[in-house]
């Protein structure tokens, strides 16, 4: 089946098996590559992008199902050679050791950060909750997400 | 790596259109909405379907709306809808307690309230809301609408009295007067199924229980409900004894069985317990209706 699907604002249309998962277009189609592919069970959230406006869980979604929407994959979170504030503050705040589930966790924080800009650590704890890091202990990740709510710019 | 097994696909563009390729693919034809139930088992082979009709883009079942004394939801609602719907809040803090503790924010966002419903799984939260509150199925057919109680909806485990040619298309909860309702679940982690859950709604004239409803999840209640639990209540002023009894008589009536997630004995247990606690959560909002969300945190 033909899908279009706009990726990082680029149009990509592509012959797919309706049995294709989202997470397997983009890194084996488009070879983007950030998003990771975990548990394949939407328990760890490494494979999160943004379809539309919300994230999901790209494992758990069929590209079909994304025929015609827009995806933001972390390949997209950096504007104009600009990282995101949410970028800066992993690196600032040592947000991630193996780096496996930092693209997921990266989009929801953007995605709580625009809805919510000024969060306190339990609500950046909830937003991740369906999100699994081994390395950190979450600590440094939360540290992360509320140095970029210190550091972006108030939103217009 | 796991990945479904071959499979068609067809994207609906209304009701009707979902419903004619239903009726042309058959019973191996499976509705799409979310996909976070239908999906994973199709990667472990557990469902194969042949077709999937897609019904994510009929954006017209999306809606939460207040009409007539009652609120209406639409079937292709997404979890997050329903916790974020100042509606919801305001008639039915059950809900917005029972979808705090349904699977992740990220799941939230795609998974839909009809899939979980039509799923049903023995531990669904929302089966146990919606048959606490009394709420109406509406199936559209090939044939028109017909309603059914949420509390005949489900026939088994993963079974409902949905026909391989009809849609659930709607949910219908009566707005009562004098009611109050919430949700306590206790689960192993964020995510997780849980170990038990209990939702109850009461409708108090003073302090005198009108009604009463109970709904229990993976405790193996029939039907989600404590019906016996509910009748004992009816009638009697809303006290603290009063819901420890219903407590015990909800947990002499379910069926639960010992699993990875615990024995039967302290899933009996919490069939009590929570029931209790959470009756007496529901009468203190019914008392306070304007505090519905302080009760809400307090209770939580």
């Amino acid at each position: 089946m033909r899908v279009s699907i706009a990726v990082n604002g680029a149009e990509h249309s592509r012959d797919v098996e309706p049995r294709l998962l989202l997470i397997h277009f983009l890194r084996d189609e488009l070879g983007l590559t950030g998003s990771h592919w975990g548990c394949d069970t939407s328990n760890c959230g490494a494979c999160v992008v943004w379809l539309d406006e919300t994230p999901v869980k790209s494992c758990t979604v069929l590209a079909v199902m994304a025929d015609g929407h827009r995806v933001r994959t972390v390949e997209g979170l950096a504007r104009d050679g600009k990282l995101d504030p949410v970028q800066e503050g992993f690196a600032a705040c040592h947000g991630l050791q193996c780096g496996f589930c930092t693209p997921g966790m990266m989009l929801t924080a953007r995605w709580l950060l625009d809805r919510n800009p000024r969060p306190t650590a339990g609500e950046v704890r909830a937003a991740i909750s369906g999100q699994v890091c081994r390395c950190t202990g979450y600590e440094n990740i939360v540290r992360s997400v509320l140095w970029a709510s210190d550091h972006q710019e108030p939103q217009s | 790596m796991q990945v479904p097994a071959h499979v068609e696909y067809e994207k609906a563009k209304s009701v009707e259109h979902a419903l004619a390729l239903l009726t042309r693919y058959g019973p191996e034809a499976r509705i799409l909405a979310g996909g976070h139930s239908l999906i994973p088992m199709m990667k472990l082979r557990i469902a194969q379907p042949e077709v999937l009709i897609d019904i994510n883009g009929l954006t017209d079942l999306c809606y939460i709306k207040v009409s007539d004394h009652e609120l209406l939801i639409g079937s292709l609602a997404r979890h997050a809808q329903l916790l974020d719907s100042d509606a919801v809040g305001e008639h039915f803090a059950i809900l917005r307690d029972a979808e705090r503790v349904i699977a992740d924010p990220i799941v939230r966002n795609w998974g839909t309230v009809g899939g979980s419903l039509c799923q049903a799984d023995p531990s669904e939260d929302l089966s146990a809301a919606f048959a606490a509150v009394k709420g109406t199925m509406v199936i559209q057919g090939p044939d028109g609408t017909r309603t059914v109680s949420a509390r005949e909806f489900h026939t088994g485990p993963y079974e409902t009295v949905v026909a391989p040619g009809e849609i659930l298309v709607e949910i219908r909860l009566p707005v009562r007067p004098g009611g109050g309702s919430g949700y306590l679940k206790v689960a192993r982690r964020v995510g997780d199924w849980p170990v038990g859950a209990v939702g109850a709604a009461v409708w108090l004239d003073g302090d005198v229980i009108i009604d009463a409803g109970i709904g229990l999840a993976a405790v193996g209640a029939r039907h989600f409900v404590a019906a016996e639990a509910e009748e004992y209540l009816r009638g009697r002023p809303a006290t603290p004894e009063h819901f420890g009894r219903a407590g015990e008589i909800a947990a002499e009536n379910c069926r639960p069985v010992s699993d990875q997630r615990g024995p039967a004995d302290y899933k009996r247990h919490l069939a009590r317990e929570l029931t209790a606690r959470v009756l007496a959560v529901a009468a203190g909002r019914a008392r306070a209706p304007e505090g519905k969300d302080s009760a809400a945190r307090s209770a939580g």
